[in-house]
């Protein structure tokens, strides 16, 4: 490989508190050699081939900590190298890739052919969750330790959440005992039981049974209540409500935890649902305008630290249904930033704000070295005009699922090139 | 009331999915039109020829009797050509799913289809894939519009008037398509609408549609020109939102000391089949001075009678 050189960017690196007009240069070896202002054109010799980018950005790789892949068993919904190749597009460069495949995610053995097809298949860093509990049955806790030293990252049932408590206490025990970290989807399945969507106006209207912002509350207000005494690590993968934010802030002041918001409830509210639109049906739902503005808050007084994807790729034949029957869950790896930037465009949450809670904040809790461009880390990062206007267009998704919850939504801001260990593997 | 001659007004909507999508203009023009066939349906000679030639296709997925053979009948006595979909023995019990069984229903080039279906929205799904109109016999808990028309025309032909009744609308209104198409068409007709359930049937921001709500089934009834009950849906229950149908009939129950609280002349209303000694009281459910439950279905069929001449394109 040879070296390259980046001038004239805006290098947002939050891991480094770096934000600044600067360069970039990556060594033959595919790693970060020097970044920032100091990289200038006086100090890279004449001869070299130097890339002018003009003021687009630069951000590290984006890390999305809650991604669904059909592999093995749903390959027709996903496989390895479609997502990569949507992921890329998007400018994520890592994954935490959820368990919930077939077979799932809850032995050994399974995890050897995950990262033999991960690594043969996959141009991105792949890191599986194996399942917290055998089979998603919520009643045996699985091998976290050995699964740990295969290499899973962390633990979470997905879609399901651990609804025995008792259960769920010696979960957190065995975490802390061997330093792992839960990923809690926050639903009380009994009392969200056959719901669709927001239980409220909406939900009345279409006729649609509801789910109650209880359901995730009464999880949350369980799970930090037991954490005050089990200190283990945990994250709540998603939240969706304003009862949830501000049970979350109040309890940050005294124990350790972090959570994640899906990009979805950031951007869209219940009445996006219109006229039954199937790819809006999404878990945890969609709830009221005043919820997303308390998730924007929450995103930037640090209450939130993560924003997910949530990337659920569905054949078109699981939405092409009633409500009722059609299947839960959007696509969107390749959309998260632009959406994400949609925040910042319209004035709601500051660049940094988000950058960190895609690149350094996942990267942290995961505890891997992933979203930063420290010299001498894998030069794994995108290119992004941050004003360039698109549409999203279904035909045009590069993942195998077209479920995308914004179809035809304009949007600002595009990758134009991704790099994972130096090697451009996206350009627009 | 509009003018009796509907010769100069459209429908707005080419199908009916929902009296939400309906004008108060709309709503008279099938009201007016429905009276057109109410002494028809009382004649010797009661076959007209104005769907003579068309297609009416019934698609009930759920179990139906008034409804069904409400529509049956209205199809034929205008003259079409009526078939109805026995789904026991169709594709859709092969897997099927719901567009594909439209696609195939659409090649034979039908001029209406009424469906009825377990899931709220499926006939608005169904009218994106068919080129002929759909009417909504009821989707889940959505809408059943033609039932709130009828109902409507009922107490028009009753009381002469909706505009300043005030109504009363008690039971299962968390399941009920019953109940929320009448809340729409029952507000824009200009009636005060309270609903009386317990606090586990009522479904969430149910206000926000502009009715009072009541779990005291006294205070809701009180001075009442229309108490309209609706069926108590076991099929529809999943998990225990009552504990008991007794119990059940001790709060919520319509009874001769219940009805007390409402106006002398009020009417008792159910859209049926009724569960006797549940939600009513079976003594008050046959009064011929109170209830008009057997007007109702009636009216239904010239009610039906009107969607389908007017949505026939």
């Amino acid at each position: 490989m040879k070296k390259q050189y980046f001038l004239n960017a805006n290098i947002i690196d939050t891991h480094n508190s770096l934000n600044e007009v600067g360069g970039l240069i990556i060594g033959d070896n595919g790693l970060v050699e020097a970044i920032g202002k100091k990289v200038n054109k006086n100090n890279i010799p004449s001869r070299e081939k130097v890339i002018d980018l003009k003021g687009k950005y630069i951000f590290p790789g984006i890390v999305d900590m809650r991604v669904f892949v059909g592999e093995p068993g749903y390959e027709y919904k996903e496989n390895f190298r479609t997502l990569s190749n949507a992921a890329l597009s998007g400018g994520v460069t890592s994954v935490v890739t959820m368990p919930n495949t077939d077979p799932i995610i809850d032995n050994v053995s399974i995890v050897d052919f995950l990262k033999r097809r991960g690594r043969d298949k996959s141009k991105i860093n792949i890191f599986p969750t194996a399942s917290l509990t055998k089979n998603l049955e919520g009643s045996n806790m699985t091998e976290f330790g050995l699964l740990q030293k295969k290499g899973i990252i962390a633990f979470t049932d997905g879609l399901k959440t651990i609804q025995n408590t008792r259960l769920m206490s010696r979960i957190m025990k065995s975490a802390y005992d061997l330093n792992s970290l839960i990923l809690q989807h926050a639903e009380d399945l009994e009392l969200s039981k056959d719901g669709m969507i927001n239980d409220g106006i909406i939900a009345t209207k279409l006729g649609l049974q509801g789910i109650s912002d209880l359901a995730e509350l009464v999880i949350i207000e369980r799970d930090l209540t037991l954490l005050e005494s089990i200190k283990c690590r945990y994250h709540i993968s998603q939240i969706s409500s304003a009862k949830s934010v501000n049970i979350i802030k109040e309890k940050k002041q005294k124990v350790k935890f972090t959570c994640g918001v899906s990009i979805n409830n950031l951007s869209l509210n219940e009445n996006d649902i219109g006229d039954f639109r199937t790819f809006l049906k999404l878990s945890p739902p969609l709830r009221t305008e005043e919820d997303r503005t308390s998730l924007v808050d929450g995103l930037n007084n640090k209450t939130i630290d993560v924003i997910v994807s949530d990337h659920k790729p569905e054949d078109e034949e699981q939405k092409r249904l009633t409500f009722a029957q059609a299947a839960t869950g959007s696509s969107g790896i390749e959309t998260l930033l632009s959406l994400s930037l949609e925040l910042y465009h319209n004035g709601s949450v500051k660049l940094e704000t988000i950058i960190q809670a895609l690149t350094s904040n996942p990267a942290k809790i995961l505890k891997i070295n992933k979203g930063n461009l420290t010299i001498g880390n894998d030069a794994d990062f995108c290119i992004v005009d941050i004003n360039k206007p698109w549409i999203v267009k279904k035909e045009e998704l590069i993942s195998k699922s077209k479920n995308t919850s914004i179809e035809n939504k304009k949007l600002q801001g595009k990758v134009t090139n991704t790099f994972v260990k130096g090697v451009e593997l996206f350009k627009l | 009331m509009a003018t009796k001659s509907n010769k100069a007004v459209k429908i707005s909507q080419k199908h009916l999915l929902g009296i939400q999508d309906l004008s108060i203009t709309d709503v008279n023009f099938i009201l007016n039109e429905a009276k057109q066939f109410i002494k028809l349906n009382k004649s010797k000679n009661k076959k007209l020829d104005t769907l003579r030639g068309k297609t009416q296709i019934n698609l009930f997925f759920e179990p139906s009797t008034r409804t069904q053979s409400s529509f049956e009948l209205a199809g034929k006595r205008l003259g079409a050509d009526v078939m109805s979909m026995n789904i026991v023995n169709s594709a859709i019990k092969k897997g099927e799913t719901l567009i594909d069984t439209a696609m195939t229903l659409n090649a034979m080039h039908p001029d209406l289809i009424v469906i009825r279906h377990q899931d709220s929205g499926a006939c608005n799904l169904l009218s994106q894939k068919v080129n002929c109109s759909v009417i909504n016999a009821g989707d889940g808990r959505r809408e059943h519009p033609t039932q709130a028309l009828l109902d409507a025309l009922t107490i028009i032909e009753k009381k002469e008037k909706i505009q300043g009744l005030r109504i009363a609308i008690c039971g299962d209104i968390l399941h009920s398509r019953v109940a929320r198409s009448n809340i729409y068409l029952l507000n824009m007709l200009g009636a005060e609408v309270n609903i009386i359930s317990p606090t586990n049937l009522m479904p969430e921001d149910i206000e926000k549609f502009g009715v009072n709500k009541f779990s005291d089934m006294k205070k809701g009834l009180k001075d009442c020109d229309i108490v309209m009950m609706l069926r108590l849906q076991n099929e529809r229950m999943t998990s225990s939102f009552l504990s008991s149908n007794r119990e059940y009939y001790e709060y919520y129950g319509l009874t001769p000391d219940k009805l007390t609280y409402a106006k002398d002349d009020a009417l008792i209303m159910h859209p049926g089949p009724m569960n006797r000694g549940i939600e009513i009281d079976t003594n008050l459910a046959d009064d011929i001075n109170r209830s008009v439950i057997r007007e109702q279905v009636e009216l239904g069929v010239a009610v039906r009678m009107a969607c389908l001449k007017i949505f026939c394109k």
